[in-house]
C-alpha cells in the first residue's frame, strides 16, 4: 500500500500531473472575488471564510477526474483490483494521495491568500484547523465520485453533478468554524461535527467507492 | 403468495395492468375532492388570507418528494441484494416524479413565501434541504442517463442513492445549525396540541392521499414504460443476431 502511496505522488509530482493547477485555481478564485464584490476590507473579512472554504472545495473538486482515470485508461486499475491488497485499500490509498497532492497544499496555502481578504485575525488557526480536518472528508467524498464515473467518456461534469451535493455538510461545517474563530466565538461543537463527517467518511465509504470500482470493471 | 412474485417481470405487468385503472381513477377522485373541497369550501384564515389553501398542493408536494427518495433506496436495496430488474426500474421511474415534487414543493413555497414573508426565496434550513434534495435527484438522474449498460447503470445508481441518503440526512441537520428557521414546524404529527384546525386537516388529508395515489399511479405506469423499452431493446438485440 505504501509502493501504491509513493507511486501515485509521484505520478501527481511530475511532468502532466497537474499539481499545481488546483493551487493556481485556488489563488485565482479569492482574485477575482474581491474584484467582483469590491474592495471594501469590511465586506471582504465578512465573507472571506465562506470564500476561502468554497475556493478551496472547487479546487479540489478540479483533479477528482484524474483519481482513477489514467489508472482505467491504461488498464492499471484491473492489476490494481487484481492484486493482493483489497480494493477498499487501494481506494483509500488514492484518496489519501489526492488528499497529499491537494487538500494539504491548499490548507498551508489558505492563511496566505486569508490575507488577501483581510480575513479577522482570531481566523488564521481555526481556517488551518478547519482544512486540515475537513479536506480530507472532501478526498474520500470526491473519490467515491470519481469511482462512480471512472467509465465514462464525459463524465467531468458529471462528477461535480454528483459530488457537489455531498460536500454540503462538510461546506457548512467548515466555513462556520471558521467564520466563529474569526468573530472569537466558541468553536467546539462545529469543530466536532466536521471531525466526525471526516472520520465517518473515511471509515465507511472506501467501501462504496470500491464497489462502485468493481461495477465499473466487470 | 409472496411480494417477491412481482419480481417477476411478466406477473409485475399483468397485475400493474388490473391496478392501473383503479388507482388512476381513485388518485383523480381524491385529488379533485380534496382539492375542490379545500380551495372553495373552506373559510379564509385570518391572518393568512386565502393564501393559505396553498397547503393543499404545498404539503402534500413536500411529504411526496421526501418518500419518493425513500422509495427509490428501498428499491434499491432490493436490486442490490436480491437483483430483480423490476425493482430498479421502479427506482428510475420514480426519480423524475420525485424531483417533480420537490420543484413543486419549493415553487408553491416560494409563491406562498412572497405575500406572508415578504420574500420569495430564504435561506431557511427546510427550504435550502430541499433544494439540496432537488440536486440529488439531479445528480441521480444524470446517473442513469450517462451509463449505457443498464445493469451498470442500475448497480451505480443504487450505490450512489445509498450514500446519497446518508448524505441527505446530514445535510438536512448541518443547515439546521446553519441558520434559523422561518418556517414553521410540523403541523400534522398526530402526537401534538397545536395543529391545524380541522377545517383545513380533513380536506388536506384527502389531498395527501390523492398525491400518494397520483404517485404510485405514475410510478406503476412508468415503471411499465422501463419494461416495455427493455423489451424493446431485447428484441432489437435479437433482431441484430439473427
Amino acid at each position: 500500500m505504501i509502493a501504491l502511496l509513493v507511486r501515485d505522488l509521484r505520478l501527481a509530482m511530475r511532468a502532466g500531473g497537474g499539481f499545481g493547477l488546483g493551487l493556481a485555481f485556488f489563488l485565482l478564485v479569492t482574485v477575482l472575488v474581491p474584484l467582483g464584490v469590491g474592495p471594501e476590507g469590511a465586506t471582504l473579512a465578512k465573507i472571506a471564510p465562506g470564500i476561502l472554504w468554497v475556493g478551496a472545495l472547487l479546487a479540489c473538486l478540479l483533479s477528482l477526474d484524474r483519481v482513477f482515470a489514467l489508472d482505467f485508461e491504461d488498464g492499471s486499475l484491473d492489476l490494481l483490483a487484481t492484486a493482493p491488497i483489497p480494493l477498499e485499500g487501494v481506494v483509500a490509498v488514492k484518496s489519501a494521495a489526492h488528499w497529499i497532492v491537494t487538500g494539504l497544499p491548499l490548507t498551508l496555502i489558505a492563511p496566505v491568500l486569508a490575507v488577501l481578504l483581510h480575513l479577522p485575525e482570531g481566523g488564521y488557526l481555526w481556517l488551518v484547523v478547519s482544512l486540515a480536518l475537513g479536506t480530507p472528508a472532501l478526498s474520500v467524498i470526491g473519490t467515491f465520485g470519481a469511482a462512480l464515473t471512472v467509465g465514462l467518456k464525459r463524465g467531468g461534469l458529471l462528477l461535480s453533478l454528483l459530488v457537489l451535493p455531498l460536500y454540503v455538510p462538510t461546506l457548512i461545517f467548515g466555513a462556520e468554524v471558521v467564520k466563529r474563530g474569526a468573530e472569537g466565538m466558541a468553536i467546539a461543537t462545529p469543530l466536532l461535527l466536521l471531525a466526525g463527517i471526516t472520520a465517518g467518511a473515511a471509515a465507511l465509504l472506501p467501501f462504496a467507492s470500491a464497489a462502485a470500482i468493481r461495477i465499473n470493471l466487470r | 403468495m409472496s411480494i417477491w412474485e412481482y419480481a417477476n417481470p411478466k406477473k409485475f405487468m399483468q397485475t400493474s395492468a388490473w391496478a392501473l385503472p383503479w388507482v388512476t381513477v381513485l388518485s383523480v377522485l381524491c385529488l379533485l375532492g380534496g382539492l375542490v373541497w379545500g380551495f372553495f369550501f373552506t373559510p379564509d384564515d385570518y391572518k393568512q388570507g386565502s393564501t393559505v389553501k396553498i397547503i393543499y398542493l404545498h404539503v402534500p408536494a413536500a411529504m411526496m418528494a421526501i418518500n419518493a427518495w425513500v422509495m427509490m433506496l428501498v428499491t434499491s436495496l432490493i436490486w442490490i441484494v436480491r437483483r430483480h430488474h423490476v425493482s430498479a426500474l421502479a427506482a428510475k421511474a420514480a426519480a423524475p416524479i420525485g424531483m417533480t415534487f420537490t420543484l413543486i414543493a419549493l415553487v408553491t413555497g416560494a409563491i406562498w413565501g412572497q405575500p406572508m414573508w415578504g420574500t420569495w426565496w430564504e435561506w431557511d434550513p427546510r427550504l435550502t434541504s430541499f433544494l439540496i434534495l432537488f440536486l440529488f435527484y439531479l445528480g441521480y438522474m444524470a446517473l442513469w442517463e450517462a451509463i449505457e449498460n443498464p445493469d451498470t447503470a442500475a448497480d451505480l445508481t443504487s450505490v450512489l442513492c445509498m450514500v446519497g441518503s446518508v448524505f441527505a440526512i446530514l445535510s438536512r441537520y448541518a443547515v439546521n445549525f446553519w441558520n434559523q428557521g422561518l418556517h414553521q414546524g410540523a403541523s400534522l404529527s398526530l402526537d401534538k396540541e397545536e395543529n391545524v384546525s380541522d377545517v383545513y386537516w380533513f380536506p388536506l388529508l384527502i389531498c395527501i392521499a390523492g398525491f400518494v395515489l397520483l404517485f404510485v399511479t405514475l410510478v406503476l405506469l412508468r415503471t411499465r414504460t422501463e419494461i416495455r423499452a427493455r423489451r424493446i431493446q431485447a428484441l432489437q438485440a435479437r433482431e441484430k443476431l439473427a
